[in-house]
């Protein structure tokens, strides 16, 4: 099968501090793949590399065989890679429907003329019922006028991966999607994410949380200092020896 | 879009009310007080187009000197050139605009308070080059004997008809404001404003925005500048400087800024102010200042929030009654 993203030899210097060294995965088209180790892995880094909001000092990230290296987040994002974010990061004074209809901005957007003269009308149409078929699918109708500050923090991370799904992406990046959450909430966002990429969306997940993280994913990737330690099913992971040291501690 | 866009009979029936009542208004007036009537109307198109500016929430200090951009503009074009008011005025605008889509690439690589001191840095550098270049921005006094407006037989030198003309430009202005603001590239700004980092993820280009908004909103003040020295006549560089951007910014704090009203309500509310207080002349910056200080302290939601307050007070009220 073709990656849909890979990751060659990524290098990301601070300083002294190489907090991303030599990374090379794939992920392949159609799967969900878990980006996991301990904390200071790495894992951050390489996620903020391939959304475009670090550039790397060295290496190269292909997004459908094209290089995205060094390319704006708004450029990214239009070549059809959406991320959320660690905190609950939303257009908090806004409604439900509103934030979720920013998100859908590769077709609405318009001209200063046409805003003017209302020659987008139909675009603008198109533009909320796409909103609307998003919040269908997402399960938030009953809410959609509500604030997103005044959501419960469950609704608020549904509202930021619909926020970013409103964007048509077809690789979705999730950052620590389950963090701070119940088994409820966390059951509910499994099932959300499954149901997402049932409609043809690759999807990356940073992640913490390893009932999550096993019962998803398709693959994962392991990290520890910087450098790749695993690579493969839930299953092999999970009994490579190197990968329960790096996460128990110990020699 | 989600928002009502329908215009209800409430408002129309408001704004007709309300044009009616400046129509008939200066007639009523003494002649000072017309004049007064004319800068108060200019300056209400001075805060709207400064929204548009506050609106990605970056407060310039250049926006004073935009409208000087098409104040200069237009009075040199008229009188050195022999070109008419109505070609000159949309050319003021396209001046200021066009400074501005200039200042973008070294500006809005700052923000906040970056951002504010260099628009500050950039603004002053325009005005002094006005007193440096005596040809043709004639030096710190300015020019004077600009040309008003011709139209038909209208007598632009009295302050009733160019308030009329000055009524409709600003009117018309900021009904184009308004319409980029309830459009999708309000919507954006909103976005571009409360959280940039989430707005770039969906594929907003939140620098594009960002100078578009300080484009647009320059074009019209520059308009503004432009129908304010054909009025008076004269331009120099102290109507422009940062005393008058201070006053923009009091305005704009002491109405408030989430809402279109907000501002001019402030604009007109402190203007009239400054005017009943033209007898004790000594004391009004010391009103102003006041003013503006106690604003910040009880009402930091600016003039806007009054209705809002009073609601909450009533259900407050209505709720300890049951």
């Amino acid at each position: 099968m073709m990656p849909i993203l890979e990751v060659k030899n990524l290098i990301k210097q601070f300083g002294g501090l190489i907090a991303v060294n030599d990374v090379s995965f794939e992920v392949n088209d159609g799967d969900i793949h878990g980006l996991i180790g301990p904390n200071g892995a790495g894992k951050s880094t390489t996620f903020k590399i391939v959304a475009g909001f670090m550039s790397p000092t060295e290496g190269d990230v292909l997004f459908h065989n094209s290089s995205i290296k060094g390319q704006k987040p708004s450029t990214i994002a239009t070549l059809g890679i959406a991320r959320t974010f660690q905190e609950t990061t939303l257009f908090q004074e806004l409604s439900v429907f509103n934030n979720i209809l920013i998100g859908v901005h590769k077709e609405a957007r318009t001209d200063i003329f046409s805003a003017l003269l209302g020659l987008d009308h139909e675009k603008q149409q198109a533009a909320s019922e796409a909103t609307t078929q998003v919040i269908e699918f997402m399960g938030l109708s009953d809410r959609q006028n509500q604030l997103a500050a005044e959501l419960p923090l469950g609704y608020q991370r549904i509202l930021a991966i619909s926020i970013a799904l409103a964007s048509k992406p077809s690789l979705l990046l999730m950052d620590e999607p389950f963090a701070g959450m119940n088994p409820e909430e966390t059951r509910h966002m499994m099932e959300l994410t499954r149901k997402v990429r049932e409609t043809g969306i690759t999807i990356v997940l940073v992640e913490h949380n390893m009932n999550a993280i096993m019962g998803l994913c398709d693959r994962l990737t392991v990290l520890n200092f910087g450098t790749v330690l695993d690579d493969g099913t839930p299953e092999q992971v999970r009994n490579n020896p190197d990968v329960i040291q790096a996460y128990l501690g110990g020699s | 879009m989600n928002r009502v866009h329908s215009i209800n009979l409430k408002t129309v029936v408001a704004l007709s009310v309300l044009f009616a009542v400046l129509v008939v208004l200066p007639h009523f007036l003494k002649y000072h007080h017309q004049d007064f009537l004319i800068f108060l109307t200019i300056n209400i198109l001075v805060v709207v187009s400064y929204r548009l500016v506050t609106l990605t929430g970056e407060w310039s200090l250049i926006h004073a000197v935009m409208m000087g951009v098409g104040a200069y503009t237009s009075a040199i074009l008229s009188k050195n050139f022999d070109i008419s008011f109505w070609i000159t005025l949309p050319l003021a605008g396209l001046a200021a605009g066009t400074m501005a889509a200039l200042l973008s690439y070294p500006l809005f690589r700052m923000t906040q308070f970056y951002f504010l001191i260099g628009s500050f840095a950039a603004g002053e550098a325009i005005r002094l080059c006005w007193i440096q270049f005596i040809q043709p921005f004639g030096g710190s006094g300015g020019i004077s004997g600009i040309p008003s407006p011709e139209l038909l037989n209208i007598d632009f030198l009295e302050p009733i008809p160019y308030f009329y003309l000055a009524l409709i430009i600003v009117s018309v202005c900021i009904f184009l404001l308004y319409r980029i603001e309830n459009s999708r590239i309000g919507l954006t700004l909103h976005a571009v404003h409360w959280k940039g980092v989430l707005a770039e993820s969906v594929g907003v280009n939140t620098w594009n925005y960002r100078s578009l908004a300080f484009i647009i909103g320059s074009l019209f003040v520059g308009l503004a500048g432009a129908l304010k020295v054909h009025y008076i006549g004269t331009v120099a560089p102290k109507q422009f400087d940062i005393g008058f951007m201070v006053f923009i910014l009091i305005w704009v704090v002491v109405g408030g800024y989430r809402t279109i009203y907000g501002g001019i309500v402030g604009a007109v509310v402190l203007s009239i102010l400054n005017e009943l207080f033209r007898e004790i002349d000594q004391l009004r910056p010391a009103i102003y200042g006041a003013t503006l200080i106690i604003f910040i302290l009880y009402l930091p939601g600016g003039m806007e929030s009054i209705p809002q307050k009073i609601r909450s007070l009533r259900q407050m009220r209505q709720r300890k009654m049951t």
